[in-house]
């Protein structure tokens, strides 16, 4: 397999040289030259604009799948209670199925876990899957990829989402190569592509340095994982109606292999924030575990949260579920203000989807800035103070 | 006690610059590293190799240059390399990376214990432990930070969720993949990571025929995901600099915060 470039047609525009995610063409002397970095993805021959690249691979032909309809959604659950992430895969879903009209179905496992229907409905399921049974209890790798592939089997979806949480990280792959399936992961965000009707599904990649849309027409359901704390929910009208299908599993004993001996809980309360409405994130520039005292007061004026970059949580200022960006939270407040913080791409992946943002920082080149909607330079130790006074003195009034 | 470790050969991502203007990834002169997960991987298998004897093989799928990934893993004390290398492999999402190293896999046949990275750094998915243990048709345990226990018929591992852990117990074979957490790994002896070097008489090179694969089932061909296209992120807002001393930037940012019903 190798990638070829047409001279003639060549302009030396660059753009392959952009968007290869690989640095593996590069333009020299006005024309586009492949490396030794290339891996033949392909990605530059969709995107040149004169049509100068081409390959050697065939491509593949697209099946049938006039008959795959419906999107479906994991209704990730444990103990009973419905994980978060389910109801923003349902509001994702709502707009997924309006684009297609087609119906948006949920697929519900569990023991005893009927009492969930109602919820699911509430956030826009038209029907749910259920498969209840005693085997289905606690999640397990095995019983819950053999009870969905055979759902997926006989219902034929044309699209399926699950969270990309450890329990839907573990199941997706699991079932993508059990029924062939392409499978993106940890998506932020999904949309039908208006020519072709096909799901388009976006996703950070090198540790949030780049995204990549990515298509899979080759296999149906289109599967993708999708991060939680991206997607909004949406409540709707419970007049609707919801159909409930039973679905009878062949599960046996031998299908389950490992034992789970027990589960501990981490004993702090995990803060989510996630909830958060507002969130006051701090960085090194406070300097010291002292140094947050003027944030938790911004906070308590704000009714926010406290949270940091990954240098406040190694410092030990703040506690790891604290920590907002790559290797912590996804965080989508209304409002949220960073203060001594640089803007460091992987924090700044952690808080994109926020409303709006307010920078307080001394150095006034700070790329946190270009992430900001309202910027101050100066110190925050007395920015941040007067900030607080003048939003009590505003309540006051 | 047989183990075979998969391990890609990644760019460091944490070097990469972003150019302030363009926003677009600077690449020049990056590292190429061991996942930082499979070091931790390699770990394992040595350390348990160590204790229960047997052999430990790595392989991984890349570039020919990749074979400096597995040189490494050697000098960590591993027995031997497979590096599967071919055009045709080149492109290769997460269904057909699996596939062929699930193909790799079954070629070596004796094995007790395969272990991943949970995750690589740039692919970011950790969708191939999964995969390669549906391959293989065996038992996973994902997101591994502590093996307690481990004999020739069954293995008690911790899985580590977020908001807690799990102690789970599952026979082997088996396929497990590792996060951080779960050990230091040891550096690699010069005298081992010379002679891997110098000889290259430990790694192997298998290419598709090798794996009496077709080209279809491979790399790009058989990949059933696209990337259509790749952007810097989207981190530019409508920044506004409020001036003057502190009290008039707050009062501004006062008025803009009430304009917008935050407060
Ligand atoms: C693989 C990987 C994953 C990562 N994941 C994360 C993650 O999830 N979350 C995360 O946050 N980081 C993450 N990081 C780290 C990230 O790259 C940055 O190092 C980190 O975000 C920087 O934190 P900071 O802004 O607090 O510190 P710095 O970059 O040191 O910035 C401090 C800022 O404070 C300003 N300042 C100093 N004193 C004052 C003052 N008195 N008043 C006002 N401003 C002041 C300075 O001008 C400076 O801009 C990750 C890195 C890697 C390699
Ligand atoms: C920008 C971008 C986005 C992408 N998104 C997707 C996507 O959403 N879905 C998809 O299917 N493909 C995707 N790909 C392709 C994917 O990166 C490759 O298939 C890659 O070879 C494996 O995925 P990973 O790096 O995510 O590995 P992970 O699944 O994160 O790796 C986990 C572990 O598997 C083992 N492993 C992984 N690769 C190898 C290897 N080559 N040799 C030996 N062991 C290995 C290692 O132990 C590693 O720690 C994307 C590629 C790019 C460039």
């Amino acid at each position: 397999m190798a990638i070829f470039i047409d001279y003639d047609l060549c302009t030396g525009c660059k753009r392959c040289e952009k968007i290869c995610p690989y640095n593996g063409i590069e333009v020299k002397d006005g024309k586009a030259v492949v490396n030794e970095r290339c891996t033949s993805c392909g990605v530059c021959i969709d995107n040149c604009p004169e049509n100068a690249i081409s390959s050697d691979i065939k491509e593949k032909e697209v099946p049938d799948f006039r008959d795959r309809k419906g999107i479906w959604v994991f209704a990730e659950q444990a103990d009973g209670v419905m994980a978060k992430v389910t109801k923003e895969l349902l509001g994702l879903g709502q707009s997924l199925a309006k684009d297609l009209n087609q119906e948006l179905s949920a697929v519900l496992l569990g023991n005893n876990v009927g009492h969930l229907i109602e919820e699911l409905q509430k956030y826009g399921a038209q029907r749910v899957y259920l498969a209840q049974h005693e085997l289905l209890s606690v999640y397990q790798t095995n019983p819950y990829t053999k009870v969905i592939s055979e759902i997926i089997l006989h219902n034929k979806p044309s699209i399926f989402i699950i969270g990309a949480t450890p329990i839907g990280r573990d199941l997706a792959p699991r079932i993508s190569m059990r029924l062939n399936l392409g499978l993106t992961a940890d998506c932020t965000e999904l949309s039908i592509d208006q020519e072709d009707g096909l799901l388009l599904q976006t996703r950070p990649a090198f540790g949030g340095n780049l995204m990549a849309t990515i298509k899979t027409a080759y296999s149906r359901p289109q599967m993708a994982t999708v991060r939680p704390g991206v997607m909004e929910s949406k409540k709707i009208g419970t007049s609707s109606n919801c159909e409930v299908i039973h679905v009878d599993s062949s599960l046996t004993k031998e299908d389950v292999v490992t034992r789970v001996l027990e589960f501990v809980g981490e004993k702090k309360k995990v803060v989510s924030l996630n909830d958060a409405k507002v969130i006051v994130a701090g960085g090194r520039g406070v300097g010291s575990e002292e140094g947050l005292k003027p944030l938790f007061e911004l906070a308590e004026a704000l009714g926010a949260e406290v949270a940091g970059t990954r240098i406040v949580i190694e410092e030990g200022w703040l506690p790891v579920e604290r920590q907002v960006g790559q290797t912590g939270q996804t965080v989508r407040p209304e409002l949220y203000v960073a203060c001594g913080i640089s803007g460091a791409i992987q924090h700044r992946a952690g808080m994109l989807g926020s409303r709006y943002v307010i920078a307080i920082n001394k150095d006034e080149r700070a790329p946190i800035f270009e992430a900001a909607d309202w910027g101050i330079v100066g110190d925050l130790h007395e920015v941040v103070p007067t900030l607080t006074n003048a939003i009590l003195n505003r309540k006051g009034k | 006690m047989n183990i075979i470790t998969l391990i890609k050969q990644v760019p460091d991502t944490t070097d990469i610059k972003t150019d302030p203007k363009t926003g677009n990834l600077i690449r020049e002169g990056i590292e190429s590293i061991i996942n930082p997960d499979d070091r931790h991987a390699i770990e394992v298998a040595v350390s348990l190799k160590e204790k229960y004897k047997g052999k430990s093989i790595v392989v991984s799928m890349g570039p020919p240059q990749a074979i400096d990934a597995i040189s490494e893993a050697i000098g960590m004390g591993i027995d031997e390399g497979i590096l599967l290398a071919d055009r045709n492999f080149g492109g290769a999402d997460t269904w057909a990376t699996s596939f062929t190293l699930g193909k790799a896999i079954e070629k070596i046949n004796a094995y007790d214990l395969i272990l991943c990275g949970r995750q690589a750094i740039d692919g970011d998915t950790a969708q191939i432990g999964p995969q390669v243990a549906e391959f293989l048709g065996l038992p996973q345990l994902t997101y591994v930070m502590d093996i307690e226990e481990v004999d020739d018929r069954r293995i008690i591992v911790k899985r580590g969720l977020g908001n807690g852990y799990e102690r789970v117990e599952s026979p082997l074979p088996a396929l497990i993949t590792v996060i951080g957490e779960l050990n230091k790994p040891r550096y690699p002896r010069v005298d081992l990571l010379i002679n891997a070097c110098k000889e290259n008489a430990r790694i192997t090179l298998w290419n598709a025929a090798d794996l009496k694969v077709s080209v279809q089932e491979i790399g790009l061909s058989g990949s059933l995901t696209r990337v259509i296209k790749t952007f810097s992120p989207k981190v530019k807002r409508e920044g506004e600099m409020l001036k003057g001393d502190k009290g008039e930037a707050v009062g501004q940012l006062i008025e803009r915060l009430a304009g917008n019903y935050l407060i």
